[in-house]
């Protein structure tokens, strides 16, 4: 049978906890509300942006329990006890070094996209699969941006690539 | 969207019960294509049971092969070391679809049981049979590039979308489901269906079977493969035609051909007539193009889509090529070789 504590009828707000860049939240949510909607429109944090709303831009990347998803196709009331790392969670002061190589290497223009893309490169980077360019594109398709700025994109996470691998051989 | 009641279910027996209860339940998993079709009143459910914190999510092995549970990510699939080292094809396979961030968010079972991309069936404000059913097809005589030319019906001519399932048709796994009267075993080939005259039928599950498991068998294709697929854009894009090969060589010789095509019917689109006739035979050219004719010989074009027959031959020999070669296609480096 289904626990009472487990059935919710339409219209309810359910209780749940997220750990939002580090800090841990007690919410209220429609079923309905997207992860998207709730961290821009419940939480004011708007630096994760609603591009297309389909899954299909990336503009709404974030990171859930260390792994890159779509903001705007997860249901935030099944995100309940998990781990959300948004643009605005990054870093505390300095820039993390993925925004520095996208300021450093122009990767964007009118600049909608760059909190998505700065999401995903830090969960390329982290992943650790992408060695070449034809892989960091590959592995940074998820993301669009319609001013084009794919090459400076490209630059951009390679310079941190390159720049993590030495300092690892460094360490080695 | 619509509004809707929500169910976390706490085991696999309440999850049967609360859909078998309510038709117009739906099962939420990763919600990559359920949220997406929600936010176009494709699927408008009245409660949605969120299946994600039961215990179907371990790779394991089974009987030789590898056990998949159903709720095991897409990319945690694509690079488990066993499916890379055992069942390449279908961590190749995997890699060719959606995007990293779709990936990491469907699962093995939301993959099977994802819906058409057909622009129709999207637009609420059109006809469509597997949306409405009896309502009409206006792809049969409208845009239909992106169309099936196999398996059709006057009813529905939707391709399934996915790439992960035409490796599985290739591999002959088995989906294990559990409904109101227990568990069963469906072979890949029987699970999607083609359109006839009940296109809103995507597979043969009844309503209030959930999927728990894809199985994979203890068979060795993991020298003589490919995936190809050709689309419109190098990546995060659906095949207008994909090749899955999965060969077992003697020397030049085919032993054991498996040949599954995506992108051209309802379903993935296997021909035993043509997988035969490559057995015992030399790899080359003349026999591949005689396998892609047996294939494509019940094919049938549409206004838009005619250029999938050809694109289709070509893609049958190179990927046959690449897998008795065994120089399975890259899906990071895009030059087909």
């Amino acid at each position: 049978m289904l626990s009472e504590s487990g059935t919710r009828d339409a219209g309810d707000r359910i209780a749940i906890t997220l750990t939002i860049n580090g800090q841990r939240r007690q919410l209220q949510v429609a079923p309905w509300t997207s992860l998207l909607d709730l961290l821009r429109e419940d939480l004011d944090l708007t630096g994760t942006k609603k591009g297309c709303d389909h899954g299909q831009c990336g503009a709404c990347t974030v990171i859930v329990d260390g792994r890159r998803v779509n903001a705007c196709l997860a249901l935030a009331v099944m995100k309940d006890g998990a781990s959300v790392t948004t643009i605005e969670g990054l870093s505390t002061g300095a820039l993390h070094p993925v925004q520095a190589a996208f300021v450093e290497h122009d990767a964007f223009q009118c600049g909608y996209c760059t909190p998505g893309q700065i999401m995903s490169a830090v969960a390329l980077i982290e992943e650790g699969r992408a060695r070449t360019r034809e892989e960091i594109r590959e592995y940074m398709s998820g993301n669009l941006c319609r001013c084009g700025a794919y090459t400076n994109i490209v630059d951009a996470v390679e310079s941190v690539l390159n720049g993590s691998s030495a300092r690892r051989e460094a360490a080695e | 969207m619509n509004r809707f009641a929500y169910t976390r279910a706490g085991s696999v027996a309440e999850a049967v019960q609360a859909l078998a209860g309510d038709p117009a339940a739906r099962i939420i998993a990763g919600g990559t294509n359920l949220v997406d079709l929600m936010k176009y009143n494709v699927e408008r459910p009245d409660r949605l049971i969120d299946i994600t914190r039961l215990p179907l999510a371990a790779i394991e092995e089974h009987e030789g092969g590898l056990r998949i549970g159903a709720l095991v990510p897409n990319s945690t699939v694509a690079y488990d070391a066993r499916v890379t080292a055992r069942y390449p094809l279908l961590a190749s396979a995997i890699l060719a679809g959606a995007s990293p961030q779709l990936r990491n968010a469907a699962s093995t079972g939301g993959n099977l049981l994802q819906r058409t991309r057909c622009y129709y069936f999207y637009d609420e404000g059109t006809p469509c049979n597997k949306r409405v059913p009896g309502s009409g097809c206006p792809a049969i005589a409208g845009v239909n590039r992106i169309h099936a030319i196999l398996g059709t019906s006057d009813h529905c001519i939707a391709t399934h979308p996915s790439d992960m399932c035409v490796a599985l048709a290739a591999l002959d796994a088995t989906v294990r489901v559990e409904g109101p009267n227990g568990p069963r075993a469906i072979p890949f080939a029987e699970f999607h269906r083609l359109p006839g005259d009940e296109p809103q039928r995507d597979t043969t599950l009844a309503h209030g079977e959930i999927v728990l498991s894809v199985d994979l068998p203890d068979r060795d294709f993991s020298r003589h493969y490919t995936y190809l697929k050709l689309r419109d854009r190098l990546s995060y894009a659906f095949a207008l035609v994909s090749v899955a090969a999965a060969l077992e060589m003697d020397g030049e010789t085919i032993r054991t051909a498996r040949l599954a095509l995506g992108g051209v019917a309802h379903k993935p689109w296997r021909n035993a007539q043509a997988e035969r006739s490559l057995e015992g035979r030399t790899a080359g050219p003349e026999t591949f193009r005689a396998a892609a004719d047996l294939i494509l010989a019940e094919a049938k074009p549409y206004a838009h889509n005619g250029f999938k027959i050809e694109l289709a031959r070509r893609a049958i020999v190179r990927g046959l090529a690449q897998a008795a070669a065994g120089t399975p296609q890259s899906q990071t480096d895009k030059r087909i070789r």
